[in-house]
């Protein structure tokens, strides 16, 4: 079942050769992620919410000379984002109808292969495979940019292709050093055996590992393809980028550095916290000086992030199932986000903030929405961000008081920045050649914003279905790293078994 | 119960939804769904209140669980007892009549029904806010009252002072609530849970054990209320927020929202009362507070603007009464002031109404004449916030003063009742100057016009009750109000040197008496014109230039905060990510020019090649796999 939902893409992209028309080949293409999603729902079937280990395991010999075989497997983190991929596919598609114009067929293409490749990584459990998917992910990725892409799309492409190739080149350095070191690329045995490894070993392994997953999240310093990529990239590839490719990062981390070198990822975490914190108050800092409504989006993705690695790597289980959630709720609102900012562009071209002006007066609806998605990003309560942020900086508190401090400055640079666009470009007096210009919500992008804005809401007020998810991956990382968790109990009546 | 809670408590929702979605519909009847709304609400606290005389001690509903995560359970559970049922009906009744009120004042208005919706918005967000049982979820409606209060404040947002003003009134808030959400965190770090009675249940049980965890907790806490109240030094974006609607201000810059922050710390008296230091704190901060900002009022011209400086200054004399342990005396104040401060505001409304919306002092003079019911509730309100006996104002305010002294806090004392004699200065000022003397602007006074009964019926029935409800607290201890309380607030706890009875009756002269010589001396200014305000204000000089700039303030913050702040972000952003980081990879980068060059002028041709070769390459695969099955 889990392989049809990863190869479903690459195969439903096949009737795309004998469509002719951007009416069929878009319609066909966003009936087709419909079906993805739809399967990829039906993984929830029978998913065991309280069973630790993978599930919907598949494990079929490949490669056995190399050690490697075809062997995937899910646990609740990795349902959660394949749910999300599939979610936003269709989302970012539907997107799209306007936006493309040129090579649509193409468009359509690469479109799908992406999704099997992202939904691949997320399920693999051999790390050849693994690197296999992570690999083929960045061709339709590199494509979107370049070819799709803005004024300088091809400058976007290259840096964002340099910076993750590099990432990939220490993924692939620390993967064939396990692979000589223990014979095998399979990552539950690896689990077993790689603690047997000489300590020097582990450490370059894992530091290849992070090196390549920071890159991808971004960490502060690596983030700088960000925004280049972000800004040049069609709406669909920055939705995706945003709400998916990011977060193979933190995956990467909570998959592979956390599963295989528990030791060193606690040693570390005081490293990493910080520099989740820098992230989360440079971002922040870095959106409230951008003129570029996309850029500004891009830096606060930075931010977000920050938070999610700030979260995972308190090994508290507030922290990381405030991260996991979190994750999500980036996907929904920094999605939500980019695909506001990409309906201004079709209308007016521009995403200069100076120059989208009087939005508010122009289209109340979409102004309506785009308020919604701003305030779920910058963590109001009732909306989905603010129970992941809640949870991660209560997590954070637990383990150092001053993280936390600088944590929640975060919050009050992101009401600065994301307010300051806000009132730029929607509380501003309109201009009268626009009038004509920018127009409200179609029927199509109702149907874009209404599914991100019931998870908005739901998440928000109903945490509880999307929580499940990283409950047991939570617990396993834990057992794994940090055995002895700080309680927060320093309540004397604690022993006597309070209520 | 259970049913008449949620109705009042998701009523105003159900209005705000209604609204929101299917506002086309109703037009210029938006004022219908959410009049019925709030009506609800309003009776459903009428009927909790009656309920809440039968069961002094309240009850706890839990709905469901909130956020489950390991130890931390937070329901979304909703606490009633006597301090909500009093919340309740303040926040129900104004809003009442704010709803009402706002028919006509925002008649004309072409944001009708989107005004409605974010006003029942507020009303839920408000109400959640007060039947919250545990703090995140207080927090919550804490937050949402914050918004609330920035779309209304930009409510006319193509104004860019009003969406400047929103925007700071949000951002300074969340200053406050970053502190509270410290305090959350140290709470849960401490007690396992964030609910009120286990917290509180601790505490109580273990007292002295907590007192130092508690301190950092309260302080937090006490964060997030001076934002929220507009304390001392959060307070600056309450005159900016005067740019909202009127009714805006008299509902949530008066009598409701401002005040959470004193709802919070009396709510978590049994935390506060084990840190008695943090207690002063509060009452010193508010004790500062009350005279700096009445400082302000003196000289302030904009008539919004002395109110709002105000509520800020009564504000403080709340937090000094819950600083100082005398819990019910600042819900009493908080009571009170809600009915005659939003009189206040309504009554300047109409005034705004009266001269199309004029808020210069300078310019008006003379309208008693030209719109009575505007002027004698005025005129009312006025002698209540001044404490003019039997008016409510006098028995809230001399309750407050009465607890500085018996505490033994004389210095507070001392603020407290010079800020009485400045308070009734301030307003008298501004009455002699709007409603008496002869009219300065003839154009203006030619135009004004009396508002109509939609607006002045709200107007008398604020008044009608801030002259009777401080009867209420006739009696201080004994009195209806406290003994309706005490189940929930408990007594004030007095320090030995107590002061006998016999003084009590000498306190209450000498405030009764600044506020008369406030009044006298507003009377000799404003209206006689010796001694002379102008040639007083140039004897003053700089203090008068002083206070004339509102202490500069809000320039300080501006140099010493926002602008370096923003300057070394510019500077950043310019060196870092601009030439460090990119420059490294644009020097990558024009190695690689050549190989660019040819991709770009190959690129758009190849693409189809590409892709072509990725599908192949995965379909191979695919094939590959499938056999090795």
């Amino acid at each position: 079942m889990l392989s049809v939902v990863i190869f479903a893409p690459l195969v439903l992209s096949l009737p795309l050769f004998f469509l002719r028309g951007r009416k069929a080949w878009f319609g066909y293409t966003w009936f087709a992620s419909v079906v993805v999603f739809v399967l990829s729902l039906a993984l929830l079937r029978g998913f065991q919410w309280e069973t630790p280990g993978f599930q919907w395991e598949q494990q079929v010999e490949w490669l056995p000379t190399l050690g490697a075989s075809y062997h995937i497997g899910i646990d609740g983190l990795s349902l959660i984002l394949i749910l999300l991929t599939t979610f936003l596919t269709t989302i970012s598609i539907l997107a799209s109808f306007r936006y493309i114009q040129h090579r649509i067929r193409e468009f359509c293409i690469a479109m799908l292969v992406l999704e099997g490749a992202m939904i691949g990584v997320f399920a693999s459990l051999d790390l050849l495979l693994f690197f296999i998917f992570w690999e083929v992910m960045l061709v339709p990725m590199f494509l979107l940019i370049g070819v799709w892409g803005h004024d300088r799309r091809i400058y976007a492409a290259f840096k964002f292709v340099l910076y993750t190739m590099a990432g990939s080149a220490f993924l692939l350095f620390a993967i064939l050093v396990l692979r000589l070191k223990t014979g095998t690329f399979d990552l539950v045995t690896l689990q077993q055996t790689v603690g047997n490894l000489p300590g020097a070993i582990q450490r370059w392994a894992f530091l290849a590992f992070a090196i390549a997953f920071a890159i991808k999240v971004p960490l502060v310093p690596f983030h700088t393809w960000l925004p280049d990529a972000h800004v040049e990239a069609p709406t669909a590839g920055s939705v995706l980028l945003a709400g998916i490719l990011l977060k193979m990062g933190v995956y990467g981390f909570l998959r592979f550095n956390f599963a295989l070198f528990p030791s060193i990822a606690r040693d570390l975490a005081p490293l990493f916290m910080a520099l989740g914190v820098i992230g989360i108050l440079y971002g922040a800092w870095m959106s409230w000086v951008q003129t570029d409504l996309k850029k500004l989006i891009a830096y606060s993705s930075v931010a977000h992030l920050g938070f999610v690695i700030l979260g995972i790597f308190t090994f508290t289980p507030w922290g990381l199932q405030g991260g996991i959630l979190q994750m999500v709720n980036h996907g929904l609102s920094t999605g939500a986000l980019f695909l506001a900012a990409g309906l201004l562009y079709e209308r007016k071209h521009t995403r200069e903030m100076s120059q989208l002006v009087g939005i508010g007066k122009l289209m109340p609806v979409f102004s309506t929405v785009f308020g919604i998605v701003m305030l779920s990003s910058i963590g109001l309560p009732g909306l989905n961000g603010f129970v992941g942020e809640f949870l991660i900086l209560l997590g954070t508190f637990q383990v150092s008081k001053t993280l936390a401090f600088f944590g929640v400055l975060g919050i009050i640079f992101a009401a600065v920045y994301m307010l300051s666009m806000f009132q730029k470009v929607v509380f501003s007096p309109p201009r009268e050649e626009d009038r004509g210009l920018l127009k409200d919500l179609t029927l199509r992008e109702w149907l874009v914003f209404v599914p991100l804005l019931v998870f908005i809401f739901a998440i928000g007020v109903y945490p509880r279905p999307f929580l499940k998810f990283g409950k047991i991956p939570s617990q396993q990382v834990i057992e794994r790293v940090a055995p002895e968790t700080p309680t927060p109990t320093l309540s004397p009546h604690a022993e006597e078994g309070e209520p | 119960m259970k049913g008449i809670l949620l109705m009042t408590l998701f009523a105003p929702l159900a209005g705000a939804i209604l609204n929101g979605f299917l506002g086309t519909w109703f037009r210029k009847k938006a004022h219908f769904p959410a009049i019925v709304a709030v009506g609800l609400s309003f009776l459903g606290s009428l009927v909790l209140f009656q309920w809440s005389l039968q069961h002094p001690l309240g009850q706890e509903w839990i709905l469901y669980t909130w956020v489950p995560v390991a130890d931390l359970r937070v329901p979304f559970g909703l606490l009633f007892d006597r301090l909500a049922a009093i919340m309740l009906l303040v926040v129900t009744t104004v809003s009442f009549l704010v709803h009402i009120y706002s028919i006509g004042y925002m008649a004309d208005d072409p944001g009708y029904r989107r005004y409605f919706a974010y006003l029942n918005l507020f009303v839920f967000s408000m109400l959640l806010l007060v039947l919250a049982n545990n703090f995140l979820l207080l927090f919550v409606g804490w937050e949402a009252v914050g918004l609330c209060s920035y779309l209304l404040i930009g409510f006319w947002y193509e104004k860019k002072t009003a969406s400047d003003a929103g925007k700071k009134a949000f951002i300074v808030n969340r200053i406050g609530d970053a502190g509270f959400l410290l305090g959350i965190f140290t709470l849960f770090a401490t007690f396992g849970t964030l609910e009120y009675t286990r917290i509180f249940e601790i505490v109580q049980s273990n007292p002295g054990y907590f007192s130092g965890v508690l301190a950092a907790a309260t302080l937090f806490l006490f964060m997030g209320a001076v934002g929220k109240s507009a304390q001392f030094p959060l307070y600056v974006w309450l005159p900016d927020a005067m740019e909202g609607p009127t009714p805006v201000s008299a509902l949530i810059h008066a009598a409701t929202m401002v005040t959470a922050g004193v709802y919070m710390v009396a709510r978590s008296h049994p935390l506060f009362q084990e840190v008695p230091q943090i207690g002063t704190l509060v009452a010193s901060i508010g004790a500062f507070t009350a005279i700096f900002a009445a400082s302000i009022a003196l000289v302030t011209d904009d008539i919004k603007r002395v109110l709002a400086y105000s509520t800020i200054s009564q504000l403080g004399y709340m937090f000094v009464a819950v600083g100082l342990g005398a819990y019910t005396a600042g819900i009493f104040h908080l009571f009170t002031h809600a009915f005659f401060k939003g009189l206040l505001f309504l009554a300047a409304g109409s005034v705004m109404h009266a001269t199309g919306g004029e808020l210069n002092m300078h310019k008006m003079g003379g309208l008693w004449k030209k719109m009575p019911h505007t002027g004698w509730t005025f005129v009312i309100g006025a002698l209540a916030l001044s404490g003019i006996p039997p008016l409510a104002g006098f028995f809230s305010k001399d309750e407050i003063l009465a607890s500085a002294f018996r505490t033994g806090h004389t210095l507070i004392w001392g603020v407290a009742w010079a800020t009485a004699f400045l308070t009734a200065l301030y307003m008298f000022r501004l009455i002699f100057k709007v409603f008496f003397g002869n009219p300065r602007d003839p154009a203006l006074y030619e135009h004004a016009h009396e508002s109509p009964p939609v607006m002045t019926v709200p107007m008398w029935i604020l008044a009608v009750l801030s002259v009777t409800v401080g009867w209420l607290g006739l009696g201080e201890e004994s009195s209806l109000f406290h003994r309706f309380l005490a189940p929930t607030l408990g007594h004030l706890e007095i320090v030995p040197p107590m002061v006998e009875k016999e003084a009590g009756l000498g306190l209450i002269l000498l405030s009764v008496a600044a506020g008369l010589a406030g009044i006298w001396l507003a009377y000799q200014m404003f209206l006689k014109g010796s001694p002379n305000p102008t040639a007083l204000a140039q004897r003053a000089g700089f203090f008068y230039r002083l206070l004339k700039g509102k202490y500069y303030v809000d320039e300080l913050y501006q140099t010493v905060i926002v602008t370096p702040i923003r300057g070394l972000a510019v500077l950043t952003f310019r060196l870092v990510d601009r030439i460090l980081i990119d420059g490294t990879v644009n020097l990558t980068g024009k190695s690689l020019a050549a190989t660019g060059n040819v991709i770009r002028k190959g690129s758009s041709a190849r693409t189809r090649t590409y892709l072509f070769w990725v599908l192949l390459g995965a379909h191979v695969l695919l094939w590959f796999l499938l056999k090795g099955r």
